[in-house]
């Protein structure tokens, strides 16, 4: 068997491994689509209190998308939590896998899972809103969603060693990271009200660029070619957090063992 | 929780030896009476002077775990490692794993450096601990899926491989599919050994995988480790609290204490040095106590001082 077949086999592991404990979780994966409709509604819904079609539009772009980018960036951030807390952590990192593949097979069915619960979300505000897309150009938003992922990814990637080197806390830390990200990057707002040193924040957020795009291309129907401004940071930032993720996970890996931080008893 | 701390019931066993069994010289290098281990080539283990430190505390106290520890173990034996609690026995499994990094020494499996050819390593070894780990929601079928991919088996033959390995440990195909938090916690265990010998090591780990079982579920394990010993060819490293699972199973015996390798033979050799040099008893309790530094009226002045949450 080459290796390469090993590893992709490695790899389907993983993405088996989640879909099974998706299905064994239904209860609260239910739970979770309604909580999250019923949160994209109510800020949907201040744009019909408003009587501004722009600002539903707006705001149903801003629940919807940032529901995918932190599912993404949740459920990667997540892979470490989960494995330390069932216990069965020194067992996957004892296998003969590299650490790349195990984030690919975790990395894959992320994406897979947020494009089908925020697929879920977007029919339901379709039917309750209408959408109006006769301006839209969605290449620009289909485009602006697969190179801003990539710079996800590599986010999640980072916030899934906390758990690694902080044994108690890596799991509130992720959860504030994520609630910082909200906050600076322009999901229901324009980043123009926020205050300087915030504005500053938000240009390094890689989702404050994919909003942006997206809303151009969804609202105004703006061609790609017209927001390329937009599409250099995304891609200079994928090609940086990806290697910077694997990186870090190294490290912080090396770091646990050290420091005899992966065992739970025993 | 584990209870690794419960003593074992039925330690009389030790007592129960033949009077006329053969004495075996206290420093005897000779191969156990049961393993016949073999020489050529590089050894299934090797450790060499490895060390490990913990920093511990808000004063960030040193711990030395295992101090200058080194071992060597011949092809398709099965080797004990015996200790008190907080001896550093898991702390030594976990070495072997590079599940922990070493501070000074270096270890080869089959003659491969755990540092330099980890993923070699890797797939040699596999490892057993005493608790059994798992998603607990996900059924034994998908939760050993998992291990045999990680390990680049094909499923099928993997699940086909599971099955076997559980009938013989006496778990039928029924309670395959139905989530394992749902098992008891031996039936769990014996899961746990599935996975481990799913993926065929050459060198397994056991670390206290008796622990908690009941007798006959215990005598299961024990017949199995050593049908993996002469089938599959492997070698074992176990530690363990009964000892009469250690004299039972073990071609030699380490006997470690506060992290350091205090006695290596095997477990008639060892009983007869303790004879010789401390006039104890003839027994492997007697060993552990003589090693692990406490007789056995000092265990009897203060019990209830074992308790180490690890
Ligand atoms: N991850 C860790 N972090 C800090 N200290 C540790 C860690 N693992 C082990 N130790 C310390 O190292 C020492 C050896 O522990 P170890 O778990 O190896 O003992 P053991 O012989 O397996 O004990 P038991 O019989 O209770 O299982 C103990 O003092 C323990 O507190
Ligand atoms: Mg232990």
């Amino acid at each position: 068997m080459t290796s390469a077949t090993r590893e992709l086999r490695a790899s389907y592991a993983f993405i088996e491994r989640n879909f099974n404990l998706t299905k064994r979780y239904w209860g609260w994966e239910v739970a979770w689509l309604v909580y999250s409709i019923a949160g994209a509604l109510s800020v949907t819904l201040i744009g019909l209190d408003q009587g501004n079609r722009r600002l539903i539009f707006s705001l149903m772009i801003g629940a919807i998308f940032w529901n995918y980018l932190s599912v993404v960036f949740s459920f990667i951030a997540e892979t470490i939590e989960w494995e330390r807390w069932e216990g069965t952590l020194e067992y996957t990192m004892m296998a003969p896998v590299r650490r790349f593949t195990q984030l690919l097979g975790s990395t894959v069915y992320a994406l897979v899972y947020g494009l089908i619960h925020t697929g879920v979300i977007l029919v339901v505000l379709v039917l309750f809103f209408g959408l109006d897309l006769s301006h839209a150009n969605l290449a620009t938003a289909g485009l602006f969603m697969a190179v801003g992922s990539v710079s996800f990814v590599g986010i999640g990637m980072m916030a899934a060693i906390l758990p690694l080197l902080y044994v108690e806390r890596g799991a509130q830390m992720t959860f504030v990271l994520q609630s910082v990200l909200l906050l600076i990057s322009g999901v229901y707002y324009s980043t123009d009200v926020l205050p300087g040193w915030m504005q500053l924040l938000s240009k390094l957020s890689p989702a404050t660029y994919i909003l942006d795009g997206v809303r151009k291309g969804l609202i105004d129907g703006e061609p790609i070619t017209a927001l390329l401004g937009d599409v250099w940071p995304l891609i200079g930032m994928g090609i940086f957090f990806i290697p910077a993720g694997i990186w870090a996970f190294g490290r912080a890996e090396r770091y646990a063992k050290r420091t005899g931080k992966l065992k739970r008893v025993g | 929780m584990t209870s690794t701390m419960t003593p074992e019931s039925n330690r009389t066993g030790t007592n129960g030896r033949l009077p006329d069994e053969p004495k075996v010289a206290p420093v005897s290098t000779e191969p156990g009476t049961r393993a016949e281990p073999v020489r050529e080539g590089p050894p299934a283990l090797l450790i060499e002077h490895a060390t490990k430190r913990f920093i511990v505390g808000k004063k960030r106290r040193p711990v030395v775990a295992i101090s200058d520890v080194s071992l060597r173990i011949e092809r398709g034996a099965i080797h004990g490692v015996l200790g008190a609690n907080g001896s550093g026995k898991s702390t030594l499994i976990r070495l072997i794993s590079g599940l922990l990094t070493l501070d000074e020494g270096r270890v080869e499996v089959f003659g491969h450096d755990i540092v330099r050819e980890e993923m070699a390593v890797k797939r040699l070894i596999n490892r057993v601990s005493v608790d059994a780990a798992f998603f607990k929601k996900l059924s034994p079928s998908e939760n050993l899926s998992f291990a045999a991919r990680l390990y680049g088996m094909d499923a099928k033959a993997a699940a086909q491989r599971a099955v076997e390995i559980l009938a013989r440990l006496g778990i039928g195909q029924k309670r395959m599919g139905r989530p394992i938090e749902q098992m008891s916690r031996g039936m769990q265990q014996k899961v746990a050994i599935a996975r481990a010998l799913l993926t065929s090591p050459i060198l397994l780990l056991l670390d206290e995988p008796t622990t908690g079982l009941d007798p006959r579920s215990k005598l299961d394990v024990q017949i199995f480790i050593e049908e993996v010993r002469t089938e599959h060819n492997a070698t074992i490293v176990l530690t363990t609290h009964d000892l009469v699972e250690a004299e039972r199973l073990c071609g030699r015996i380490s006997i470690l204490n506060d992290g350091r390798m205090v006695a290596e033979a095997t477990p008639a050799g060892l009983m007869a040095m303790v004879a010789r040099d401390h006039g104890q008893p003839e027994t492997l309790e007697a060993v552990f106590m003589t090693y692990t530094g406490r007789s056995l009226d000092d265990d009897l002045e203060e019990t209830g001082v074992t308790d180490d949450d690890d």
